[in-house]
């Protein structure tokens, strides 16, 4: 961990941020814009509207290869890695034994070995997670020399498209190594907005150049952390620290979708990942609670950490994102509520300055996913 | 020159007889970003100087708003329930927040004019 003195990283694209006039604060060591000129209101609206352009260099880049890398990295994830074919992605968590999540992440197979997408405040510990878990069987290469560029939005296809027409034949969660700009680029068919894009893993000393590029195009506008927030709590989607930690389960977090098939205990390889018996307890018995979208009544936003009470004032969970969503139009929220009141338009309060609000667990995402799965 | 009147907190006041108009800073309105909510004080709350009074919500965060002077308040801009961001687009004039009857009018002598609080916006940049 680094105290508050440590000088913060800066990104390939931190003189663009600049020279755009964003404002920059410290995020997970790193000093990144959280807004533009535009403001985080309108950048939001105009990454649903059209396609908004994101610095995400400061999440971590790793290349796992050798072998028998999909086969270790098995060993710390519930996901299937072995037959996650060549040119596929798919979203991974790293558990502890308590099956507590230490980390979310993205697993792409590149055909040639395995490229991880990790948080930017987590990755230190990742790779040291990787290699001592998995360095004996893979090689545990961190990417520091590239940046990561994300594009999302409706018009996010129609904009890479003139640098590269054969991005349209990628579909969500697919991968492709591409030339943009002269450049070897990785890009995915992902993103953290709830609508269609790309991230695009591009050499340092390009980076800055593509995104000027992408820049250029009417349809963009550069998008700080702020919008990239409210753009993902709209979409339902779990930030690392917050919705999700070490204290949290997949289970309790909602993330079953996430636990592939075959590793679950019926499945061709169960278990064989940190707290795999966990898990599978889980599944077969329930949790005492459960992540749930959560819809305030009133105008007011309620925000992280904000106390859930049932109507005898008994507390039954707590917010943990919440903010107003912009393309919704109202305030919006996630937390974790006891399962018996976890349905969908179960009626509880909130605490804000002291009093209680009413709030209904509401079904996510806010937003429709507008993922192109062709 | 105008005689409105700031406090260390960016909250401002412009005197009129015996009621004052408060809002918030254009400086604090930037700072905070796009307003989307304001709980604003009930009609006729007694206040004293420092108090919260009001809280402004932004796609960021809450802060808490104080009042610059103590009195009673005596009308609310309710046009923020519904257009909260009249305050980023307006911050002195349609983006008011309340008006308040004050019952120590000497306690503007403690607040900035608009030049002492220019000088203090800037150091505090």
């Amino acid at each position: 961990m680094t105290g508050s003195e440590t000088e913060l990283k800066r990104t390939p694209l931190h003189d663009l941020h600049r020279e755009l006039g964003a404002k920059m604060v410290p995020f997970a060591g790193y000093e990144m814009p959280v807004q533009y000129p535009l403001g985080i209101l309108k950048e939001h609206q105009h990454t649903r509207a059209a396609a908004g352009l994101f610095d995400v260099s400061h999440m971590g880049q790793v290349r796992l290869s050798g072998a028998g890398a999909a086969a270790a990295l098995e060993r710390l994830v519930p996901v299937d890695v072995i037959d996650l074919a060549a040119g596929r992605q798919r979203y991974a968590l790293f558990t502890n034994e308590e099956a507590g999540i230490l980390d979310d992440l993205m697993i792409t197979n590149t055909g040639n070995d395995l490229f991880l997408v990790v948080n930017a405040a987590c990755k230190g510990q990742d790779i040291a997670h990787l290699k001592d878990g998995i360095g004996g069987d893979a090689s545990v290469e961190p990417l520091e020399d590239r940046g990561l560029i994300a594009l999302q939005g409706p018009l996010a296809a129609a904009v890479l498209a003139r640098l590269a027409p054969e991005v349209t034949g990628l579909v969500f969660m697919t991968a492709a190594t591409i030339d943009l700009e002269g450049v070897t680029c990785l890009v995915t068919r992902s993103g953290y907005t709830g609508e269609d894009g790309f991230e695009i893993s591009v050499p340092a000393d390009a980076a800055a150049r593509l995104a000027r590029r992408l820049l250029d195009e009417a349809e963009v506008e550069p998008v700080g952390l702020g919008a990239r927030d409210s753009l993902r709590l709209e979409a339902g989607l779990c930030l690392y620290g917050h919705d999700i930690d070490s204290e949290t389960t997949p289970v309790e977090a909602a993330l079953t979708w996430a636990l592939s098939k075959a590793r679950r205990a019926d499945g061709a390889r169960p278990g064989g990942y940190p707290g795999a018996e966990v898990v599978f307890d889980q599944l077969a018995n329930g949790v005492s609670c459960r992540r749930v979208g959560l819809q305030p009544e009133g105008r007011a936003p309620v925000r992280e950490g904000a106390e859930i009470s049932d109507g005898d004032g008994r507390v039954v969970g707590t917010v943990t994102s919440g903010g107003f969503g912009p393309s919704v139009g109202r305030p919006v929220a996630m937390g974790y509520v006891e399962t018996p009141l976890s349905k969908v338009g179960t009626r509880l309060n909130v605490m804000l300055r002291g009093q209680a609000h009413p709030i209904a667990v509401a079904k996510l995402p806010f937003v429709a996913q507008r993922y192109h799965r062709g | 020159m105008s005689d409105r009147k700031y406090s260390k907190d960016h909250e401002w006041i412009e005197v009129d007889g015996d009621i004052g108009t408060v809002g918030i800073s254009d400086h604090a309105q930037e700072q905070l970003g796009d307003i989307v909510f304001i709980e604003l004080p009930k009609d006729g709350r007694e206040v004293s100087k420092g108090d919260e009074i009001a809280t402004v919500e932004s796609v960021k965060a809450a802060s808490e708003i104080y009042a610059p002077v103590s009195g009673r308040v005596v009308e609310v801009n309710s046009a923020l329930d519904d257009e909260p961001a009249l305050v980023n687009s307006d911050a002195f004039g349609e983006g008011w927040f309340f008006r308040i009857e004050l019952s120590n009018p000497s306690e503007l002598d403690d607040l900035m004019d608009e030049e002492a609080y220019k000088a203090f916006v800037e150091d505090d940049d």
